[in-house]
């Protein structure tokens, strides 16, 4: 499952793309996996206005993650 | 057309090829956008894209404004990636019969690209470096279209 982090997400993490194996079942569980290995991150996923998007799809709340999955994490948009 | 890129683009030419051949379209408008340096606060910009999900929205936004305003065609530039102080950043262009729906179209097209395309932006100067979300004045902007 490759994770993708935009603006200054990626700033906070220090990377913007890796891949996570095995891949966690759910939004909710990859979210905790990270939480749990950098909680500055992890709070900063949770901060208003931090959409989610899953293969290029915005989605809202819980979804579930195939194993190939690319999951987007994107702080607010400053537009072009 | 919706074209995302990291190379500089040249507006006139772009401009030539979009109004080339047309000989219904009355009205063809454009707006191009250039990196500030802001008196030499932001010595260059990096602006983030999304490849494949910034198109696929932006392209909804182009699809609304064709509804809209009756357009012909639209075309949108837009960088991604390192821009120095002076380099074009966006370019719109819309055709229509008519000018009104033109010059609207491209307004509109510009108001919803400042505001809501999925671009992150940062700003390198000598103070550092700053993550920019959209300023009131783009929000008021946006909202004139509601």
């Amino acid at each position: 499952m490759r994770v993708l982090l935009f603006g200054r997400l990626g700033d906070i993490a220090g990377w913007r793309e890796r891949d996570f194996e095995p891949p966690p079942a759910s939004l909710s569980a990859l979210k905790a996996l990270i939480a749990a290995e950098d909680a500055a991150l992890g709070l900063a996923l949770e901060a208003k206005g931090v959409r989610a998007a899953v293969d290029r799809v915005i989605v809202r709340g819980e979804a579930a993650l195939g194993t190939d999955a690319e999951v987007a994490f994107l702080p607010p948009m400053s537009g072009g | 057309m919706i074209r995302l890129t990291e190379e500089r683009f040249d507006p006139g030419a772009e401009l030539t090829a979009f109004c080339a051949g047309r000989t219904e379209s009355g009205a063809v408008a454009s707006f191009v956008g250039i990196a500030r340096g802001e008196g030499g606060a932001a010595t260059a910009l990096e602006l983030q894209a999304y490849p494949g999900f910034t198109e696929g929205e932006i392209g909804r936004m182009v699809e609304a404004a064709f509804t809209r305003f009756s357009l012909h065609d639209a075309l949108v530039i837009h960088r991604h990636g390192p821009i120095a102080p002076g380099e074009p950043i966006v370019m719109v262009a819309t055709a229509a019969a008519h000018r009104r729906e033109a010059f609207e179209a491209c307004d509109y097209l510009m108001d919803y690209l400042k505001s809501r395309a999925p671009f992150w932006k940062k700003e390198h100067g000598p103070a550092g470096a700053r993550w920019v979300e959209p300023t009131e004045r783009d929000l008021d902007d946006l909202a004139r279209w509601d």
